[in-house]
């Protein structure tokens, strides 16, 4: 039996995750091909390295499908419920920040605050007939985070892409969505609303909860997690 | 701890035998569909219902909900076909995500009681908490009542803004929030009030951003008009804020709760329709056998997880075991059916009751 470590398969994300493990003496790599989706570990025996697109890591380690997983802490939060039952949090990566953030029209001089907007969904509910929306794709977040601070009137519609877009287009009142310098949102006339983000995320090493393991996969964990840094 | 597994046919068998129980009392048996357009249920209920029920598509009808509850079909069954006065009861499996809490059923039976009868609220309401007690009365439980007709008079009678209680009573669902407008409305609240107002002058003076999306120009200045009439008005006063504590804070049994609020009427006489109300509300339900002395009674009770229900709220539960949903629960609805009407509205009370939970404390206890 391997430990099966998933790691995002492409881009930024991935040659930060290999950095991370590199400078403490796991060397990850693609194997073969650019195009090809496998990898190789060197540095320590018995991990398998699984490529994988980093929103599906978060159902891979709740499927126990994989042992550790490297992906975002929104994603993990946002796709899975009751998260913390199903993975465990080994160390934040200290890459790959991003807030989650709500966002309304800047032309909106009366809405700053949490208060301010629930103030606003209940006068346009009232003034056009059905509910303000909010354009995200972490429902599951942004709806737990609403509903905790007593918003109401409001409704969430999805959008998986260019939801800075959504409010121009008439197809949202405001957005929720993760941002690092606030650029998008300011090219697209939009402002974040004071207080704290919905959420801080930033790429993160999990431990599934659901995975099986044998004393050969705890052994391994054991040296890993040595290697790592990541005492008990 | 050996889980006592409960076959559906038993949980069938036992919704059978209370929906008879009702039909007894003269209820009408009424069947429901399974899969219900979402939009009615999305519009009343928001995302709370988003995440709890489940949504699915169809190429001609559009969103469409498996059923989370029977009480919208029901009233929009009773207000296009029914006449008044009537009872209905009704059996039959409701869905539900159980994200925060996965142990418990998506998928169980209701039973339930609606009653539409105007003609004496008072005893309507008793009449309903008296059936449930009543076939619940072997099983040991403990009943929790309260009437939120008593928090929305006292909000509606208080000495200040329309907008202002406009925006207490639009939260009297959700606690923390309500909590946190007192406070804004409240003397503690002034320098708060006039925060508000000069980030919105500040925000006034930034350069002009670009106008997009649906909500207007329109909009903002009635908001700011808000702001700034929020801001010059003085508090709401001390005293009603105490009062307003008062309130939320009665728990205790029902003859007591009652002569407490008749003190506070003293001060606060916009409550005192509601009051009687409860004191008719616990004359009809001695007549009828409920022993009153030792009911309880809590002001706040039915607040975090009934919105649109407007006057009186009462729950069964299993004493000792918080891991289970309540066994029944119910109350006044009048509100709802105003929503779902459009305009005319039907007083309405009623209540569900879970033969799955029944049947796990008499099999497992």
């Amino acid at each position: 039996m391997v430990v099966k470590l998933g790691v995002p398969s492409k881009g930024r994300l991935m040659e930060k995750t290999f950095e991370w493990f590199s400078e403490r003496g796991v060397t990850l790599s693609r194997a073969g091909s650019e195009r090809e989706y496998s990898g190789a570990v060197e540095g320590i025996k018995g991990v398998e390295l699984v490529l994988l697109s980093a929103s599906e890591i978060p159902r891979e380690l709740a499927a126990g499908r994989i042992h550790m997983g490297v992906t975002g802490s929104d994603l993990v939060r946002d796709k899975l419920a009751s998260w913390d039952s199903k993975v465990i949090e080994m160390a934040p990566m200290g890459f790959g920040h991003a807030d989650l953030i709500i966002a309304v029209p800047k032309a909106w001089v009366d809405v700053d605050t949490l208060d301010d907007l629930d103030a606003a969904a209940a006068a346009f509910r009232a003034r056009h007939g059905f509910r303000l929306r909010i354009a995200t794709k972490y429902h599951h977040l942004i709806r737990e985070f609403l509903k905790q601070n007593g918003v109401a009137d409001y409704q969430l519609v999805d959008s998986q892409g260019a939801t800075e877009g959504t409010v121009k287009n008439l197809t949202a009142e405001a957005i929720a969505d993760i941002t690092s310098t606030g650029e998008t949102l300011r090219a697209n006339h939009l402002k974040i609303l004071s207080g704290d983000p919905v959420h801080c995320s930033q790429a993160t090493l999990f431990k599934s909860r659901m995975a099986h393991w044998t004393d050969d996969t705890r052994a391994t964990l054991v040296t890993l997690k040595d290697m790592l840094g990541l005492g008990d | 701890m050996a889980r006592v597994e409960i076959t559906k046919a038993a949980i069938k068998a036992e919704a059978a035998r209370l929906k008879a129980f009702f039909e007894a009392q003269g209820a009408l048996p009424v069947e429901m569909d399974i899969l219900l357009p979402a939009e009615v249920l999305l519009d009343l209920y928001g995302e709370d219902i988003r995440a709890r029920a489940y949504m699915t598509q169809d190429p001609e009808r559009g969103e469409m909900m498996l059923r989370p509850d029977f009480t919208v079909p029901v009233v929009q069954e009773h207000m296009s076909n029914g006449a008044e006065p009537a009872r209905y009861t009704y059996a039959g499996e409701v869905f539900r995500k159980q994200e925060d809490m996965p142990t418990r059923a998506n998928e169980y039976f209701q039973v339930g009681y609606e009653v539409f009868d105007g003609s004496d609220p008072a005893a309507a309401d008793a009449e309903v908490f008296a059936h449930f007690a009543n076939v619940l009365s072997d099983s040991g439980l403990h009943a929790a009542t309260g009437d939120i007709g008593i928090l929305k008079a006292a909000v509606a009678g208080l000495k200040t803004t329309e907008r202002r209680r406009a925006a207490l009573l639009r939260h009297i669902w959700r606690p923390r929030r309500f909590r946190a407008l007192m406070t804004r409305f409240s003397e503690a609240g002034t320098t708060l009030r006039l925060q508000n107002l000069e980030r919105v002058r500040a925000n006034l003076a930034q350069p002009e951003a670009p106008f997009i999306g649906l909500r207007t120009q329109t909009e903002i200045d009635m908001r700011i008009e808000a702001l700034e009439e929020d801001a010059s008005e003085p508090p709401i006063s001390a005293g009603e804020i105490e009062l307003l504590d008062d309130i939320l804070s009665l728990k205790e049994t029902l003859p007591h709760v009652l002569s407490q609020l008749r003190d506070i009427t003293v001060d606060l006489p916009a409550i005192s329709e509601a009051v009687s109300l409860l004191s008719r509300r616990t004359e009809a339900l001695a007549k009828r056998g409920v022993d009153v002395d030792n009911l309880d009674f809590e002001a706040s009770y039915g607040r975090t997880s009934m919105e649109y229900y407007d006057g009186f709220v009462f729950g069964f539960y299993a004493e000792g075991r918080p891991d289970l949903p309540p066994v029944a629960t119910g109350g006044r609805y009048d509100a709802l059916t105003a929503v779902l009407g459009q305009g005319r509205s039907i007083p309405a009370v009623g209540g569900v009751i879970r033969p799955n939970v029944l049947l796990s404390l008499k099999g497992g206890a």
